[in-house]
């Protein structure tokens, strides 16, 4: 304490040289490659360890090589695009309904207080309805063929788009507006010019999401008396309890779900290149 | 075409933003409104504009609007509005695509005020590309493509640091050099005021009235950064305002 007292300005050790200790780093996110796959890889050869060893005893999970197999015998019989073809397409016509349909219902939300008024409770209340308890009403209004499989698929994908749409108009800047306004744009290109372009970072986001929601549903609406489609195989596999068959289903779904989500990202990338 | 405010008084709700306002704008001049935050000076602008309309008073158009002018009363803003998925080009497109022109009269439009703007080889950058001051000289470009009666800025410097500031006020004193244009300049920097305008309003704190027309007769292109007399103006417009810009800076916003 004393030298405190004899040397108040630089202190004790006055000439001791320090770096500027870093504190900076940290969240901020960075491209890193190959590790989403590492993942999978390693929880693979775990599975696979588990079920050779008998740590994983096969009726609670299937071995991952035994599931290739499967999928290879699915493959070579020409079974698999049996199943896929119909599902890609209950998948592309229902998500295009819904996602088509919630776009503009969403504009019109955003555009027009009355459309807001009156629209926002009813999708607030569609929204938490679990579209599969509908299935049987679905049967009636639309038959058992493929209708309904397209309706309870563009249904599910309509209320998260129009959320999705809606806050996304809500949150095109207004001052472009008022711009386009004083130079005494017309409405329409307002709209089309300002508007829609404006919001389009929230409705791929929100897309994301429904399309998400519309493969779900896709196996959901084969439940309904569907001969062919992978949510057909995935359920025939499950009540004859065939694991490797039932698991080789579920990946065909995740790789749907993968190539989904990378294909809103390659449109964003495209549609999107403005961004800061 | 003149612009004319009479007597125009504006409430947002129960406050009391504007009072008893009356002003020309005569063509060919730039008219600054400098007034302390919170005055109504933006607010001004946006009823010339005809954006927000007067609780009462009128604005006036006087005078028949030139042939070849798409949109009399255009505004140049201070955040710039430019659309950031349009290129420089389809900023400027924007606001000549409403209008029935041939596809090279529109080309040659724009040609014409990227040229002025000295933004050619600049025409396929997109706005998150360029600088502050390269954005606002889009908007300028853009504001002159549709040929204005009057041009409307709001504080179209603000947004911009000091030297890119000066860069650009060269520029408006060159565009106005070549080709005198009406322009109502609303800004709270007294140096750009005395820089540029040919008529200076100071507006006092909320409630707003004209406190003071300043009228500077000396032409805008011998006017320079420093210039002792443009100095004394800048001093006698900062003693008209000092107190009341500290006055309103000690007011409790109710919005």
């Amino acid at each position: 304490m004393s030298d405190l007292m004899s040397d108040p300005i630089s202190g004790p050790k006055s000439d001791a040289v320090r770096e500027v200790p870093f504190r900076g780093g940290g969240f901020k996110p960075s491209n890193r490659r190959g590790v989403g796959l590492a993942v999978f890889a390693v929880l693979l050869l775990l599975a696979e360890w588990g079920t050779r060893s008998g740590f994983i005893s096969p009726l609670t999970l299937p071995r991952p090589s035994d599931v290739l197999l499967t999928f290879q015998e699915l493959y070579v019989s020409g079974m698999l695009f049996k199943h896929l073809l119909p599902s890609l397409s209950r998948l592309a016509v229902g998500a295009l309904i819904g996602a088509s349909l919630g776009i503009a219902v969403g504009v019109l939300i955003g555009l027009f207080s009355l459309a807001r008024a009156g629209l926002v409770p009813l999708v607030a209340a569609i929204f938490p309805i679990p579209k599969i308890a509908l299935l049987p009403l679905f049967v009636i209004w639309f038959g058992i063929d493929e209708t309904s499989k397209y309706a309870l698929i563009a249904f599910g994908t309509f209320t998260p788009t129009v959320v999705a749409t809606y806050a996304a108009v809500d949150n095109v800047d207004r001052v472009l507006i008022r711009m386009g306004q004083s130079f005494g744009l017309g409405w329409w290109s307002i709209v089309t010019k300002i508007v829609v372009p404006g919001a389009m970072p929230g409705i791929l986001s929100g897309l994301r999401i429904s399309l998400t929601i519309a493969i779900i549903l896709l196996v959901a609406a084969e439940m309904l008396g569907a001969e062919y489609g992978i949510g057909a195989y995935i359920l025939q596999a499950g009540s004859l309890y065939d694991l490797e068959r039932l698991f080789a289903g579920v990946v065909i779904l995740s790789v749907l779900g993968v190539g989904v989500s990378s294909a809103v990202a390659a449109v964003e990338r495209r549609v999107l290149r403005w961004r800061v | 075409m003149d612009l004319k405010l009479s007597s125009v008084s504006h409430f947002y709700g129960e406050t009391e933003v504007l009072r008893d306002i009356t002003l020309d704008i005569p063509s060919g001049q730039i008219v600054c409104i400098v007034g302390p935050s919170g005055c109504g000076k933006s607010t001004l602008l946006r009823m010339l504009g005809g954006l927000e309309q007067p609780t009462s008073g009128q604005v006036l158009q006087v005078g028949a609007v030139p042939e070849g002018c798409l949109n009399p009363l255009t505004y140049i803003f201070q955040d710039f509005a430019l659309l950031p998925w349009r290129t420089v080009r389809g900023n400027v497109a924007l606001v000549l695509e409403d209008h029935k022109l041939g596809a090279a009269a529109r080309d040659r439009i724009i040609a014409d005020v990227l040229a002025r703007t000295k933004l050619t080889e600049f025409a396929d950058a997109l706005p998150k590309q360029l600088s502050g001051g390269m954005k606002q000289r889009v908007a300028i470009a853009r504001a002159l493509a549709v040929n204005p009666a009057v041009m409307l800025m709001d504080e179209p410097l603000s947004a911009l640091d000091s030297q890119t500031r000066e860069l650009l006020m060269d520029d408006l004193v060159a565009l106005w050099t070549r080709q005198p244009f009406t322009a109502v300049y609303v800004t709270h920097n007294l140096a750009e005021a005395v820089r540029l305008g040919h008529k200076i309003v100071v507006l006092s704190r909320r409630p707003g009235v004209v406190r003071e027309v300043v009228d500077l007769d000396m032409p805008l292109a011998e006017r320079h950064h420093g210039d002792p007399a443009l100095e004394a103006q800048q001093q006698h417009l900062w003693g008209l305002m000092r107190d009341e810009a500290a006055a309103a800076d000690a007011e409790l916003i109710h919005v």
